[in-house]
């Protein structure tokens, strides 16, 4: 039993570290949006905030141009990292409700085959069909409009199998009592299957915004005018080669605005983020 | 799995899927099939003329020294990445673990990065590492080290594992803190009872009785380093200096965007794609095998 007052501390004191290791670049961020752009320039920001928190929050969110950098209003930059987010989010979880639900409560020619036709494009990033995808948006005409930067990302077998797994939990004898009540298939959707729903589309609704507020590499490529860009998208523009004579001080206002939505929601929501992250997969 | 009740209807399933076929037909399989259709053409770069050559493509991309450095530089990064943001992960999943009071208070705030974009992640660390104006790059030159990732190709590497990494520890944590809970606290006092140390408690129960979470782990993490990190290199290092953190993403990103070459960069689309689906095959028929058992 020596062991125990060993055991007592050790635990936390890794655990401090590590909240200091993923705490300490936030901190300094919300530091370099209080300075000057001088003093950062200079390398001597001291590590407490400074005097100019309000102008650097101006600065960034409704001109977005400082002295060496010329860049987007983060107010327009964050407004379309918010549609942009929003349509993925809405867009997965109404197809992918309507699907599970035809794959789970129906018995049609093909149901397999086109389930796997849906599951098998979890096996395909983005990333790697990045460039005849942008083919087919730009023969769509979509290029730099708001369907083209959403629509391709919306498609989700995460989404889809998740649902799926839970309808299949859903006991027969609900199903049996509302079609002896007489409700059609509709009516059993919307109004048994639906509210049962709504822990797992809360947590989905957590991770898919996070998914679609952190896209990064199809953004770039569809987004050709500054009007369309994301924050995560404009944020990476400014910084450019990364001289230390830039706009530090905007550009750190910019970073927090930036990681405030998803950490938010992140945080607020937890509960149902851990819950529909972790527990599919267990 | 099928369910015993189910729904008359022969139309309205197949409306209810549209939507998502209608989807993944258009920007799944059209063009990843075009990708493959690109990956046996040679095209001049106006798109005038286009000629079938089989494998050709594939030969070029991989008899091409610069696309077989990418991969080394890709394998590297990979195995870097995957090691440091799960080792580091599951350390402080197990202490979390045996915290009785505030392990709910340690999660929120380890939690966080996992909603960070990996594109942001990398400029919070640029404004730390950075070598004239970072707190970190500043001590470092102080210390007398060289410290500048923008001519040094193996710290542009280090910089952008570390930043990958850091980024992902949250969600391997979150993982591992799942699958240490779910371990019978019956089966670690058994073991406590017959005297075994701490180490060997982990070792020989705890480990084992993760394999299947780590096995997961293991392949969402490569998957992640090959993908998802596209944007922390396109902000901190574009590839460089030289090649040093040009992957095999970022040279796909670069032949097929940069420099317009359809052909190569389509063998090279349809390279990874083939990870990836052999990645995923891999996981579903362990995850299968381990429900089985």
């Amino acid at each position: 039993m020596t062991t125990i007052g060993q055991n007592r501390w050790l635990p936390h004191v890794i655990l401090i570290l590590g909240v200091i290791v993923f705490v300490f670049p936030i901190y300094l961020t919300l530091i370099g949006s209080t300075h000057s752009a001088p003093v950062i320039a200079r390398g001597d920001m001291p590590l407490t905030p400074g005097p100019h928190i309000i102008e650097n929050y101006e600065l960034a969110l409704f001109s977005g141009v400082g002295d060496r950098v010329r860049g987007t209003p983060a107010t327009l930059l964050l407004r379309n990292s918010l549609f942009m987010a929003l349509a993925i989010v809405i867009g997965k979880i109404l197809i992918s409700l309507l699907s599970a639900f035809a794959v789970v409560f129906f018995e049609f020619p093909l149901r397999m085959f086109l389930f796997w036709m849906i599951f098998i494009t979890l096996m395909l990033p983005v990333e790697v069909r990045m460039i005849p995808t942008y083919a087919v948006v730009s023969n769509l005409g979509m290029v730099n409009t708001f369907a083209g930067l959403t629509i391709p990302l919306i498609a989700s077998a995460t989404a889809t199998l998740l649902f799926r797994q839970f309808f299949l939990t859903v006991p027969d004898e609900l199903v049996d009592a509302s079609q002896i009540d007489g409700a059609g298939p509709m009516r059993f959707f919307w109004s048994v299957l639906l509210p049962l729903s709504r822990t797992n589309i809360a947590a989905l609704f957590v991770i898919m915004f996070i998914y679609g507020w952190n896209q990064y590499l199809w953004p770039l490529i569809v987004t050709t005018s500054r009007e369309r860009e994301t924050i995560v998208i404009g944020i990476v523009k400014m910084i450019g080669s990364g001289e230390s004579a830039t706009d530090w001080n905007m550009l750190m206002a910019i970073a927090v605005l930036a990681l405030l939505p998803p950490v938010l929601i992140i945080v607020l929501m937890q509960r149902w983020f851990v819950k529909g992250l972790v527990e599919p997969e267990k | 799995m099928r369910r015993r009740t189910i729904f008359r209807g022969k139309l309205l399933p197949y409306l209810l899927l549209a939507p998502q076929l209608a989807i993944t037909v258009v920007f799944f399989f059209y063009p990843a099939g075009q990708a493959v259709w690109q990956s046996l053409l040679i095209e001049d770069p106006f798109g005038l003329y286009s000629e079938f050559v089989w494998f050709e493509n594939y030969q070029i991309v991989l008899s091409n020294p610069l696309y077989l450095e990418a991969a080394r530089v890709t394998l590297i990064f990979s195995v870097a990445v995957t090691l440091f943001a799960m080792a580091p992960a599951l350390l402080l999943a197990l202490m979390a673990d045996q915290v009785i009071r505030g392990s709910s208070g340690y999660r929120t705030l380890l939690v966080w990065p996992y909603a960070i974009a990996p594109a942001v992640a990398a400029v919070l660390w640029l404004f730390i590492f950075h070598p004239s104006i970072g707190q970190v790059g500043q001590g470092l030159r102080a210390l007398g080290v060289p410290w500048d990732y923008r001519l040094d190709g193996g710290q542009a590497l280090g910089l952008v594992i570390f930043v990958s990494a850091w980024k992902q520890v949250s969600y391997n944590f979150l993982f591992f803190l799942a699958g240490l809970q779910s371990i019978p606290k019956t089966i670690v006092e058994a073991a406590t009872v017959d005297g075994a140390t701490p180490t060997r408690r982990f070792v020989q129960v705890i480990f084992p009785l993760l394999s299947p979470t780590t096995f997961f782990l293991l392949v969402v993490n490569i998957i992640y380093s090959f993908f998802d990190t596209f944007g922390v290199i396109h902000a901190i290092t574009q590839g460089g200096p030289g090649r040093a953190t040009t992957t095999l993403m970022y040279r796909l990103y670069r032949d097929g965007w940069i420099n317009l070459d359809l052909g190569g960069s389509s063998a090279q689309s349809v390279l990874l794609m083939s990870a990836v689906i052999l990645l995923t095959v891999i996981q579903f028929r362990f995850i299968e095998r381990r429900v089985h058992y």
